[in-house]
């Protein structure tokens, strides 16, 4: 099963020191030294990505964060055997409110998970991308892996496969993935060190033996790194996910980055540990915390340069459907999509891709004229904004319904994406609810605005009190273009002394159960 | 002796029936069950029992202790 989920500064572990973090950066030559970094984690267009490699990820959601406003993905749950045991999952748990990799809420057949795309396929036509993630791993299951695979290229060519898995069995099926044309490979790699490594795996299950401790460690990264090799050698994108434990592998991922870069990987999905005590894994049950938006950020930063790096992950589960950030499965289940007529309508979701690509042009070009104008100001100072969005990077979403924030750091170089943060929805009605208000403070408390589609007097007054400017000037306006403008508008007040400008304080990651379908 | 799997900790994850050598299991009901018949505890096979090496939750694949332990033919 491929990774993991995060909890508040509520259990205990060691501090992340962020100075170290960042030496270790220096020192390792991984930051910004030497050409060549392709943009896919900030950039909205093509940016200097070679041309066949923008083909591949400019509509999948996951390898382009430009890509993940407009289009939608889907895994189908046929692989529920795995073939290791990590500290951060734990499969036991089934539950249709828990929002995690390895959780599902019922398995498919090849032959049900085809009919569940064509399905999907028809009703979202921006959906482009089939994932096969579990809720085992992909490569643990591979006879109903590959038979899914081979049933949807047969009936919805335009899709593009891709899977995720922990690397074990990754070197034996290279050439498998290869003849399938899955381009999109991602590989769970949390170290390159053994003794690491056996803080994180208890067992693995390889040569029908079950092994533990280093040797198990040792047996998995050269498996992971050996099957990342010939992937890149056979010229299928790969991205690795790692998630990061403060105190066990948080300085370490510095390497990892370094070593997967070496060998080819093109994107580096730095995620945060997910461990509620009620999720029941190792890790949630000994105490050990997840890192705080900053030391995530610090983190990733450091390994930013000449590789990209996801920041736009949203944890999904292994029968996620739809945009980033929403689930859409409880709409698809078996028993409905068994009922559903479904005829498989490539011109439409042609024409309406095509639609998306109209808007992802005129986007573009609003932040580039924005971005004319911002040129000639000078300034270091780096103010991050939250943005609620419901997708298509507009800024479309009230400040009471957002479930979610998209972060952006605003330089004199333009917008950078920089993360998101899940949060409960704020408006149940009404004026009170004080607590729940809290929660989206803390959550974008590193912020200096929030930009909405439409706030309400009572949170308006409250978020400036915590110092956050709530601002609904930009509704249903392009996302980068508004932060930009915003920026602008922020810069002038700081230079004519209207404002001062002043560093956050620190965000809490908050996730736990998804609660709503879309 | 045979090997059982104990229903109520099954996860029906299904990793334990392709890697049995003498295809002994199956899903029944929504979880996994051994055939006491086919099992042979792995005895000529491999060093440790696979199903018991491949279960992710600890103590589900167990010896039922109520029949004979397997012999091997001589």
């Amino acid at each position: 099963m491929n990774v993991s989920a995060l909890d508040e500064a509520s259990s205990v572990g060691s501090a992340v020191d962020i100075g170290k973090v960042m030496q270790i950066a220096a020192r390792k030559g991984c930051g910004r030294s030497g050409g060549g970094k392709a943009s896919c984690g900030s950039q909205a267009g093509q940016g200097d990505l070679p041309t066949e490699i923008w083909e591949k990820v400019k509509n999948h959601p996951c390898y382009s964060e430009a890509a993940h406003h407009h289009y939608a993905r889907m895994h189908v749950a046929v692989a529920p055997a795995c073939n290791m045991q990590c500290n951060y999952c734990n499969r036991k748990y089934d539950c249709a409110n828990e929002s995690r990799p390895g959780v599902v809420s019922e398995k498919l057949t090849p032959e049900q998970a085809a009919k569940n795309v064509l399905a999907v396929a028809s009703t979202i036509p921006q959906m482009t991308v089939l994932g096969i993630a579990g809720p085992g791993d992909p490569l643990a299951n591979p006879k109903k892996t590959f038979k899914t695979f081979e049933l949807v290229a047969k009936a919805a060519p335009d899709i593009k496969l891709c899977l995720s898995t922990n690397g074990l069995m990754l070197p034996d099926h290279v050439d498998t993935i290869a003849r399938f044309k899955i381009d999109h490979v991602t590989i769970t790699i949390n170290m390159v060190d053994p003794e690491i490594g056996a803080k994180i795996y208890p067992w693995i299950f390889c040569n029908h033996k079950r092994y533990t401790g280093l040797e198990a460690a040792k047996i998995l990264n050269e498996r992971q790194l050996k099957g990342l090799e010939m992937l890149t050698e056979r010229g299928i994108l790969c991205k690795i996910n790692s998630v990061m434990i403060p105190g066990i592998n948080d300085q370490h991922l510095v390497k990892v980055n370094k070593a997967i870069k070496s060998r080819g990987a093109f994107l580096h999905n730095i995620m945060p540990l997910i461990s509620a005590p009620e999720h029941g894994t190792e890790f949630g049950l000994n105490g050990q915390r997840g890192p705080t938006a900053q030391e995530l950020k610090a983190l990733q930063d450091a390994c930013e340069g000449e590789m990209n790096l996801m920041r736009h992950c949203r944890q999904c589960r292994a029968d996620a459907v739809g945009l980033l950030g929403e689930d859409r499965s409880a709409e698809f289940t078996t028993e409905k999509v068994m009922a559903m007529d479904v005829k498989y309508d490539l011109p439409m979701r042609k024409a309406y891709q095509a639609k998306i690509e109209q808007e992802r042009v005129a986007k573009l070009a609003g932040k580039q004229e924005e971005l004319v104008e911002l040129a000639s100001k000078m300034s270091d100072i780096k103010p991050m904004v939250a943005v609620a969005t419901k997708g298509a990077g507009v800024i479309n979403e009230h400040f009471g319904h957002a479930k979610e924030f998209q972060v952006y750091e605003l330089s004199t170089t333009g917008a950078k994406f920089v993360g998101h943060r899940r949060v409960d929805h704020y408006c149940r009605g009404g004026c009170g609810e004080e607590e729940r208000l809290a929660t989206v403070i803390s959550a974008i408390n590193d912020c200096h605005a929030v930009l909405v589609a439409k706030i309400g007097g009572c949170p308006k007054s409250n978020l400036l009190k915590a110092g956050i400017e709530p601002v609904d000037q930009y509704a249903h306006e392009f996302i980068e273009k508004s932060a930009i403008a915003w920026f602008k508008s922020y810069l002038e007040k700081v230079q004519s002394g209207e404002i001062q400008h002043t560093e956050r304080g620190e965000a809490a990651i908050r996730q736990g159960a998804l609660i709503s379908a879309a | 002796m045979p090997f059982k799997i104990i229903a109520s900790q099954c996860t029906s994850c299904s990793a334990c029936e392709p890697e049995c050598p003498n295809v002994a299991i199956s899903e029944k009901g929504g979880t996994f069950v051994i055939d006491p018949k086919k099992c042979t505890e792995c005895v000529g096979h491999f060093d440790e029992p696979q199903c018991v090496a491949v279960c992710p939750v600890d103590n589900t694949c167990v010896l039922d202790t109520s029949l004979p332990r397997y012999q091997a033919r001589a």
